[in-house]
């Protein structure tokens, strides 16, 4: 090989002196920056080796000088949070659900974590917006199923709604109309038709006629008689523009034939009470929060300000 | 070839594809039964071929065919390795912008199963790394070996096996995972019945090469020989130990591995942090390593950087896996020696990149003139991008930022697109008018557009998904000033979308960079030369090429 050497022309340094097909190899020193990196990054693996843990032994492996392990930073980092979040829950698990929001400290805390906890377990369902979709309701608006006052959220949420083997789930049930032979086929058109009158898409008709008749035998007794739903059972308002399933033809239709049966999770089984009422505070200042029946004059104006605050 | 040695070969084929129907028949599971039709399918063509290719005449003594010429390289196998590569390239390509645009449009899932982001990820993956680099590898590698070795393939026959068998291991892989059929290791997807035929093909492989080096007529073995060997020992080890599995039964494709827990974890990402290195590392410096000074005519910088930097390379690299798993069940000291040894592995990656481009020192004009040589220099490029960019996010606090984000994304596809994808283009444009007896390419200036159009995408790619991926990394840890934490995972997604977008874009270039490397490379196979102006003409007109003398007033 040595015999090949030969001076490169172009850069002045001897090749190595051996050649493949036409390739020949320089014989540079390798660059002194790199050498000294690739030393420098040695060296400093040496020393995190010596201060974390790395070496495997036959039990178990070396703990390293600092005495850091993954765990323990969790550990730490967890015990810190709660540590630091612990008063303000202390304070929230003390104040009865309905006195929160009059707490400004309270009420932006709960408002916070209700927020946090409602865009890990109920986005799923509800949305990210809350703004809910088919078959889940929307939690902006003022129009309820089972009531929206805070006290009645709170209730809603650590029950859930027909939820099996919970005995105080809110329960109803809507018999399947059409499915079970109660209404004809014909007589189901006709009470969608009735429907639709009174939710203001449709005009009067021979069919909404025979219609009305239909829904005060059938369905007045949960949804009112003129529509207007009824919060004891979860029977929605049939006679303004939101729709649980949709109000179309198709839907209702399919809602008076089959009925519909929306399950919620009873998250007090799952949640801790704090973070249920956190999560209450945070829907009823969604936007369409109701007052307690025995504060109707004093609340409206703080739950305005409250949704403010969200929105910011 | 003698009668009874058709009847042999042929019997075979009948025998194969007669097995393959009887497996079909007991298979337990719809997509076994569809394996083995393939397979069947495949021994009947291989029958058909045999009878049809047979030379009837020389077999019954009418006429004496001259003996194989031996004073000339035995470059089929490699001429169908460039066409594999370029058909891969595409299938490849296409179907990461189709998963791309998946992304960002979910109707194109079009409510099937077989055309979910889930079963189409791993078939671009697959595709884009075994079927694109791997058939780039084995054809570089025997051009690669012959040349160096100055001596032609050794078992020429199982060379032309290991061809055709690695493209029956992509379909059967390919296939199989539009059907379901998937181990769910990330890069080793296929089942135990195409492991077991690709661990068939890589010993031939290995066979293969390291026989042609054994009847070298070199007194010394390349570098790049190195680095090719190491590539195909490495990954027959990985291969097997990553895919010990023991099937459900013979005629099912599913099969339960050998490991449980973090354990089998850690196999998978030794396995898959050491595919990056020993499949899209190793062999591509190889490449390298031939190419660049060929196409350079400049010697190789530095002989002592090759073997320091080769040796600590394939050392460090194997320890490097378990940066995969930083903050997961991995016992403590695992994550910091996968950590350590990743930082450590900087320098030695990038003794690659300096070797290469410091082997253009004396040709550093060429990147203005050659658009081969400037593809060359991108790759090398990129590639020290991205061994700086690995180590850097292997380190446990970017690591905390980075993993599961759309950074490491970013991050391979930069080292993929730009690192394998260029210097394998470059690769391919040597090859072509070489292997057709071509003077030259069909078109130098179109080689440039590719480049470009390569460039402007991989620009759009990695800067929308270094955003996207740090976005989200920082959206996913916000938290509020209570202490909670800020965006549902939702939101996050939805932030994404724009992102999404772009990267789609930047895969659009990438492809359209491809297809006029396909128009080029056929066009150069057919024999056509484009008429166009060289690269470096810069005007000159010598009637402008004198000093304004003063005029005399009149």
């Amino acid at each position: 090989m040595a015999d090949k050497k030969r001076i490169d022309e172009v850069t002045g340094v001897s090749t190595a002196g051996h050649e493949w097909d036409g390739i020949e190899e320089l014989d540079n020193p390798m660059p002194r920056w790199w050498l000294w990196a690739f030393y420098a990054s040695i060296a400093w693996g040496v020393v995190y080796v010596v201060l974390f843990p790395a070496w495997p032994l036959v039990h178990g492996a070396t703990q390293g000088v600092l005495g850091w392990s993954s765990h323990g930073q969790f550990e730490k980092e967890l015990a810190a949070d709660q540590l630091k979040k612990a008063p303000i829950r202390a304070a929230i698990d003390r104040t009865p659900i309905e006195q929160i929001p009059d707490n400004p400290a309270l009420f932006e805390a709960a408002v916070e974590g209700g927020r946090s906890a409602f865009k890990v377990h109920c986005v799923q369902c509800h949305g990210s917006g809350a703004a809910g979709g088919k078959g889940y309701p929307n939690l902006n608006d003022d129009d309820w199923l089972w009531g929206g006052n805070i006290a009645e959220i709170h209730y809603t949420i650590a029950h859930g709604v027909r939820n099996p083997d919970h005995d105080k789930t809110r329960l109803s049930q809507m018999p399947a109309f059409g499915r079970d032979g109660i209404l004809q086929p014909e007589e189901v058109s006709d009470v969608v038709s009735y429907v639709r009158l009174i939710s203001k898409q449709e005009q009067a008709s021979p069919s909404a006629q025979r219609g009305a008749k239909i829904f005060a035998d059938n369905c007045a007794v949960c949804h009112g008689t003129r529509g207007e739903g009824n919060r004891q059972f979860g029977a929605p308002k049939l006679s303004d523009a939101i729709w649980l399933y949709g109000g179309d033809r198709d839907a209702l239709t399919a809602s008076v034939t089959n009925a519909r049966y929306g399950v919620m999770p009873a998250w007090g089984a799952r949640l801790d009470p704090v973070t249920i009422k956190m999560l209450a505070t945070y829907v009823h200042a969604l936007g369409g929060g109701e007052a307690l029946p025995d504060k109707a004059t004093a609340r409206p104006a703080a739950a305005g300000k409250a949704t403010q605050d969200v929105k910011d | 070839m003698t009668q009874e040695k058709l009847l042999a070969k042929v019997g075979l084929w009948l025998v194969v594809a007669l097995l393959a129907l009887v497996a079909a028949a007991l298979a337990k599971d719809h997509a076994y039964a569809v394996q083995m039709i393939i397979i069947m399918i495949v021994a009947l063509g291989g029958a058909a071929v045999t009878m049809h290719r047979a030379d009837y005449e020389a077999m019954a003594g009418l006429v004496v065919r001259p003996p194989q010429r031996v004073d000339v390289y035995d470059d089929d196998p490699i001429r169908w390795g460039v066409l594999a590569t370029v058909f891969w390239a595409i299938a490849g390509f296409s179907a990461g912008l189709f998963i791309a645009l998946q992304l960002v449009f979910p109707a194109l899932n079009f409510g099937s199963e077989f055309t979910t982001f889930g079963r189409l990820r791993p078939l671009h993956t697959s595709v884009v790394i075994f079927a694109f680099g791997g058939n780039a590898l084995i054809a570089t590698s025997f051009y690669v070996v012959q040349r160096t070795c100055r001596a032609r393939l050794a078992f020429p026959s199982l060379a032309r096996f290991v061809f055709w068998g690695y493209q029956l291991f992509l379909v059967l892989a390919a296939s199989g995972y539009v059907l379901g059929i998937t181990e769910s290791r990330e890069y080793a997807e296929p089942e135990w019945i195409a492991d077991l035929w690709l661990l068939v093909v890589w010993v031939a492989y290995g066979v293969v090469f390291i026989g042609t080096l054994a009847r070298r007529n070199e007194p010394h073995i390349y570098v790049a020989n190195w680095f090719y060997l190491s590539f195909i020992i490495s990954i027959a080890m990985l291969h097997v130990v990553n895919n010990l599995a023991i099937p459900v039964s013979i005629f099912s494709s599913k099969s339960y591995s050998l490991f449980a827990g973090v354990q089998d974890a850690l196999t998978q990402w030794w396995y898959g942090h050491n595919a990056v290195a020993f499949f899209l590392t190793v062999p591509f410096l190889a490449m390298m390593y031939y190419f660049v000074p060929k196409q350079a005519e400049r010697p190789v910088y530095s002989y002592r950087l090759s073997i320091l930097h080769f040796w600590s390379l394939i050392f460090i690299y194997i320890w490097a896996g378990p940066h995969h798993l930083h903050y997961t069940a991995l016992p403590d000291w695992a994550q910091t020696l996968g950590m350590v040894f990743s930082v450590i592995l900087w320098m030695p990656s990038w003794g690659g990149m300096i070797n290469g481009l410091m082997t253009l020192n004396g040709a550093w004009d060429k990147i203005r003139t050659d658009p081969i040589i400037r593809m060359m220099v991108f790759a090398l490029a990129f590639y020290g991008m991205a061994t700086f960019e690995g180590p850097m996010m292997s380190i446990k606090a970017v690591n905390s930022l980075s993993h599961y984000t759309d950074w490491t994304i970013g991050h391979v596809h930069a080292a993929a697109l730009g690192w394998n994808g260029m210097i394998t283009f470059a690769a391919l444009y040597y090859l072509t008018p070489r292997l057709w007896g071509r003077q030259r390419l069909y078109s130098i200036r179109m080689v440039n557009w590719h480049f470009w159009l390569a460039t402007a995408g991989i620009v759009l790619y990695a800067s929308s998904m270094w955003v996207a991926g740090i976005m989200q990394g920082l959206m996913w840890r916000e938290y509020g000033s209570n202490g909670y934490l800020v965006y549902a995972f939702a939101e996050v997604v939805a932030a994404m979308k724009p992102y999404y977008f772009i990267r789609a874009m930047g895969g659009v270039l990438y492809l359209a960079g491809g297809a006029v490397m396909i128009c080029n490379i056929w066009l150069t196979i057919i024999g056509r030369q484009r008429r166009e102006a060289p690269m470096n003409n810069p005007a000159f007109d010598p009637a402008r090429d004198r000093p304004i003398l003063p005029v005399a007033a009149e």
